[in-house]
C-alpha cells in the first residue's frame, strides 16, 4: 500500500513540473532493544564511520555527551579555546583527508568556533563541529549560555541541523557526515540540546537520509570533454591552473600525467600548492597577488588557461575582467556554482576532478616539449624570486629557503596569516598534496598553532613544521599547553619583526608610511621564555649563521619545540600585485635600491636542472 | 529582467532561514517571496520573483541547489505559466467618490470585502500586471493600508 501511494505522490508531482524527482530509499534502521541514551548513539555512530579522535572544550550544555566520552573509544583532545578545537580539527582534516570533528558548548564555546567554521566553509574542509545547547524547554528564553548557534552557523556551513528528537540523533549524524565528506567537502554542524543528549532512544543505526541523492552523490561529468581536449589540442601555449579543489578530489597523479603527457607548464594558487610537485619542471609556482613573477607572466601570456578546482578569486583573478583576457579559458569544477561566477569562462565541465580527467588525458596529444616550455623556463630566468642578504640579519626568505632544502620539501609545512605565509609558499617548495596547510580563503590568524597540532595527531610519523609570525601565534598562543599536555611534536618556526607585516608592508606602499596600530614591539613577549614556561624548549636565533644550528635545534628536540627567528621589520613580501589591478601592474622587487647582496632564486625547477 | 523561480523543498523549520540567508549572504535581490506547504505535507513550494540579469539568475539557481533542503529549482519564466498574486487594500471612499471605486472594482474583478462611511477594503487576484495597474487606478483616492502575498505561478500543462 505504501508503495502505491509513493507512486501517486510521484505522478501528481510531476503533474506540478517537478518532474525527475528521486524518492528516498529507505534501509535498514538498527533498532536496539533497550532504550540506548541518545549522546551515546552519536559517540558510536562517530566511531561507525571511522572517527577516532576530536577536540573540544567542555561545558554546561555539553556535559551528558562527554559524561559518555568518558567511557569512549574516541581519543578527545582538551584545547584551551574553543577556536583551537575548529582548527585542530580542520589541521587534521587538512593533512589526511578524514574528517576532522570538533566539540563545544552551548553559547561562548559554539560562537567561539564560528570563526574556524567559515575558515573551513571557504577552503571546503570537511569537519564535524557538534555543539551543546540548552534543553529543548528553555530555547528561545535567552537562557543561561544560549545562543543561536543554528541560524549563526546557516551561511557558513554546508548542513547544519537542530537535534529535537532523540530518534533522530543517528539519522543527523550520519547526514551530516555524509555531506561533510561528499562531492565539495565542507564543514556541518549539529546543534544538540542538553535534554535531548540525556534521553534515550531505540533506534542506535539510520542512514535513511532525508537527503536528496544530487546533494551527495558523484554525478558524470557534465560537459563537453571532446571540446575541451580539441581546445587543449589546438592551443600552443597552455596553462594549467591548480586549485584547492585538485586537492579535495585527490587528482595529483592525474595532473601529473597531463602535465607531462602535453608538455603543459603549471601554476597553483596559494590553495592548490603541493597538487602539482613544486621542484617539477613544468612547475611555476604559486600564481596571483605574490605568486611568483614567471607564473603571472605565463598567466598573461598563454593562449589556454584551465582552471582544475580553482575558483578565480580575487587574490588569483585581480581584475577579473582582464584575468588571462588574451587566452581562452576553460573550467573543471564539481560545484557548478562556481562555474563562472566571477570569470567568464569558454568552455566548462561540471564534475569530479579525477574523472574528468580520466576521460580528458586520453583525448589529449602527446607533445614531447613545446617551445613554449623555452619560455617559460626563460621567464623563470629573467624573473627569480629576489632578496637582498644582508649581514647580521636573517632574511626570512632565506630562512625558508633552507628548510626547504634541508627537508627536501617533504615536511609538511603549516602557515598562519601574513608576510611569513606568502614567503613560505614562495620560498618552501611543496611537492606533495596535503603537506601545505594554510588558512587561503578566509586568512585567519591564529590558524596556524592548533591547525599545526591536528596535522599532526593525523601523521604522527611526519615531520610537522609551524612557520608563524609574531602577530599571529598570539592569537592561539594558548595552544602551546595543548601541544605540551600531548607531546604534540610540532616544530614552530615563529618569524619576529615586531609588526604585523603585512598590515605594515600595505601602510608604506600604500599609506604613506603612517603605521597607525601595527607595531608590536612595545608589548611582546619573550617567546623562549613564555615556551619555557610551558615546558616547551625553544631558542632564539639572530644572526644568518645561526640558520643551520637553529634548524639542526628544531630536528633534534622531541615534542614541541620552538625557535624564535629575529627578521628585519621593513622586509616586504615581493612580487605583488596591488588589490583590483591587472597583473601588468605587478611590483616587482626592485633590485637597485636595497642595500646589501642580490639573491635570487628559482625553487621551481631544480629537477630540471638534476 | 524579472525572474519567477519556483523552488521544491523540504518543509522544516531552517528552509526559509536557508533560502533568505543565501540571498542577504550574496546580495541577490528578491521581489517577493512566498511559502506554503505543497499536496504532500513534507515539502513546501517557495515561489521567488527576482530581479536580475540571465547570468546571475543562473548563479542564484546554482546556489540554491547547494541548500540542502532543495530538491527542485524550475524558472518559470522560461515556461508557459501562470502568475496570480492576491492583494488587500484600503483605500478613502466617501459617498461622493464611492461610484466611481465601485466601477473600478468592477472593471478589474476584485472584490469588495469590508465598507465603512469612509472607507472600503477591496479583494483582488490576478496576475502581478493587473494588480499594479489597479492599484494606480485607485491611488487617487487615497491608499489607508495594503498587503500583498506576492507571487505564485504554475506552468501550464496544457502547454507541454
Amino acid at each position: 500500500m505504501a508503495k502505491s501511494n509513493k507512486v501517486k505522490e510521484q505522478e501528481v508531482l510531476q503533474g506540478a513540473g517537478f518532474e525527475k524527482l528521486v524518492r528516498r530509499n529507505p534501509q535498514a534502521i538498527k533498532k536496539s532493544e533497550t532504550p540506548v541514551p541518545s549522546a551515546k548513539v552519536m559517540l558510536e555512530n562517530l566511531l561507525l564511520n571511522g572517527v577516532n579522535i576530536c577536540w573540544g572544550y567542555p561545558g554546561g550544555a555539553i556535559l551528558p555527551l562527554y559524561d559518555h566520552m568518558y567511557s569512549s573509544k574516541i581519543k578527545h583532545i582538551l584545547v584551551r579555546h574553543e577556536q583551537g578545537a575548529a582548527f585542530a580539527a580542520e589541521g587534521f582534516a587538512r593533512a589526511t583527508g578524514k574528517l576532522g570533528v570538533a566539540i563545544a558548548t552551548s553559547g561562548p564555546g559554539a560562537t567561539n568556533l564560528i570563526t574556524g567554521i567559515a575558515n573551513a566553509n571557504m577552503d571546503s574542509i570537511p569537519v564535524l563541529y557538534i555543539t551543546g545547547q540548552v534543553a529543548t524547554r528553555d530555547i528561545g528564553t535567552d537562557a543561561f549560555q544560549e545562543a543561536d548557534t543554528y541560524g549563526m552557523s546557516i551561511p557558513i556551513t554546508k548542513y547544519n541541523a537542530l537535534i529535537k528528537n532523540p530518534d533522530d540523533v543517528s539519522r543527523i549524524t550520519n547526514e551530516a557526515i555524509l555531506v561533510a565528506m561528499s562531492r565539495r567537502p565542507g564543514p556541518v554542524l549539529i546543534d544538540f540540546p542538553k535534554d535531548i543528549q540525556a534521553k534515550s532512544t531505540n533506534i542506535e543505526y539510520n542512514q535513511n537520509y532525508h537527503l536528496e541523492p544530487f546533494h551527495f552523490e558523484l554525478n558524470d561529468p557534465a560537459g563537453d570533454i571532446n571540446q575541451l581536449a580539441d581546445a587543449f589540442n589546438r592551443a600552443s601555449r597552455p596553462l594549467l591552473y591548480v586549485g584547492g579543489g585538485a586537492i579535495a578530489s585527490d587528482a595529483s597523479k592525474k595532473i601529473i600525467e597531463l602535465a607531462e603527457k602535453a608538455s603543459v607548464p603549471v601554476v597553483m594558487t596559494l590553495m592548490g600548492l603541493g597538487a602539482f610537485p613544486g621542484q617539477h619542471e613544468l612547475s611555476l609556482g604559486m600564481v596571483g597577488m605574490h605568486g611568483t613573477a614567471y607564473a603571472n607572466k605565463a598567466v598573461m601570456e598563454c593562449d589556454f588557461i584551465i582552471s582544475l578546482g580553482a575558483r578565480f578569486d580575487d587574490r588569483v583573478a585581480t581584475d577579473p575582467n582582464e584575468f588571462a583576457s588574451q587566452s581562452m579559458r576553460a573550467q573543471i569544477d564539481i560545484d557548478s556554482a562556481e562555474i563562472e561566477k566571477r570569470v567568464h569562462v569558454d568552455i566548462h565541465i561540471q564534475g569530479d576532478l579525477n574523472r574528468v580527467l580520466n576521460e580528458l588525458i586520453p583525448k589529449v596529444n602527446f607533445v614531447k616539449k613545446r617551445p613554449w616550455i623555452e619560455r617559460t623556463n626563460e621567464l623563470k630566468k629573467q624573473n627569480p624570486l629576489m632578496f637582498n642578504r644582508e649581514e647580521n640579519v636573517i632574511k626570512p626568505q632565506y630562512f625558508i629557503h633552507r628548510l626547504s632544502e634541508r627537508t627536501k620539501g617533504n615536511a609538511i609545512v603549516v602557515t598562519d596569516v601574513g608576510q611569513h605565509q606568502m614567503w613560505a609558499a614562495q620560498f618552501y617548495t611543496v611537492n606533495k598534496p596535503r603537506n601545505w596547510i594554510t588558512s587561503g580563503g578566509l586568512g585567519c590568524m591564529g590558524f596556524g598553532l592548533p591547525a599545526a597540532i591536528g596535522a599532526k595527531f593525523g601523521r604522527p610519523d611526519e615531520d610537522v613544521v609551524l612557520i608563524t609570525g609574531d602577530g599571529s601565534i598570539q592569537m592561539n598562543i594558548q595552544e602551546l599547553a595543548t601541544a605540551r599536555m600531548y607531546n604534540v611534536g610540532v616544530k614552530i618556526v615563529l618569524f619576529h619583526n615586531g609588526f604585523l607585516g603585512m598590515v605594515r608592508q600595505w601602510q608604506e606602499l600604500f599609506y604613506e608610511e603612517r603605521y597607525s596600530s601595527s607595531t608590536l614591539t612595545d608589548m611582546n613577549p619573550d617567546f623562549v621564555k613564555l615556551a619555557q614556561s610551558y615546558g616547551i624548549e625553544a631558542k632564539k636565533i639572530s644572526k644568518p649563521e645561526e640558520i643551520e644550528a637553529g634548524i639542526d635545534f628544531l630536528w633534534s628536540t622531541k615534542g614541541p619545540v620552538l625557535l624564535e627567528v629575529m627578521i628585519p621589520e621593513q622586509e616586504k613580501v615581493y612580487p605583488m600585485i596591488p588589490a583590483g589591478h591587472k597583473y601588468e601592474g605587478m611590483i616587482q622587487f626592485d633590485t637597485t635600491s636595497e642595500k646589501g647582496e642580490l639573491f635570487s632564486i628559482i625553487p621551481h625547477q631544480e629537477a630540471a636542472k638534476k | 529582467m524579472k525572474h519567477i523561480l519556483s523552488v521544491l523543498v523540504n518543509n522544516s523549520s531552517g528552509v526559509l532561514s536557508h533560502v533568505s540567508s543565501l540571498f542577504t549572504r550574496r546580495g541577490y535581490n528578491i521581489d517577493s517571496l512566498s511559502v506554503a506547504e505543497t499536496q504532500n505535507p513534507s515539502h513546501s513550494i517557495i515561489t521567488l520573483v527576482v530581479n536580475e540579469d540571465e547570468r546571475m539568475v543562473h548563479q542564484i539557481e546554482k546556489q540554491l541547489y547547494k541548500l540542502m533542503d532543495v530538491i527542485k529549482i524550475e524558472n518559470l519564466s522560461n515556461k508557459e505559466s501562470i502568475e496570480r498574486e492576491l492583494m488587500l487594500v484600503t483605500i478613502m471612499a466617501d459617498r461622493s467618490r464611492r461610484e466611481d471605486i465601485l466601477s473600478l472594482v468592477d472593471v478589474f474583478h476584485g472584490t469588495i470585502v469590508d465598507m465603512t462611511e469612509s472607507v472600503v477594503m477591496i479583494e483582488m487576484i490576478g496576475n502581478p500586471r493587473r494588480i499594479r495597474t489597479f492599484l494606480k487606478a485607485i491611488e487617487e483616492f487615497g491608499i489607508i493600508r495594503m498587503a500583498r502575498t506576492g507571487t505564485v505561478s504554475l506552468p501550464f500543462s496544457s502547454a507541454e
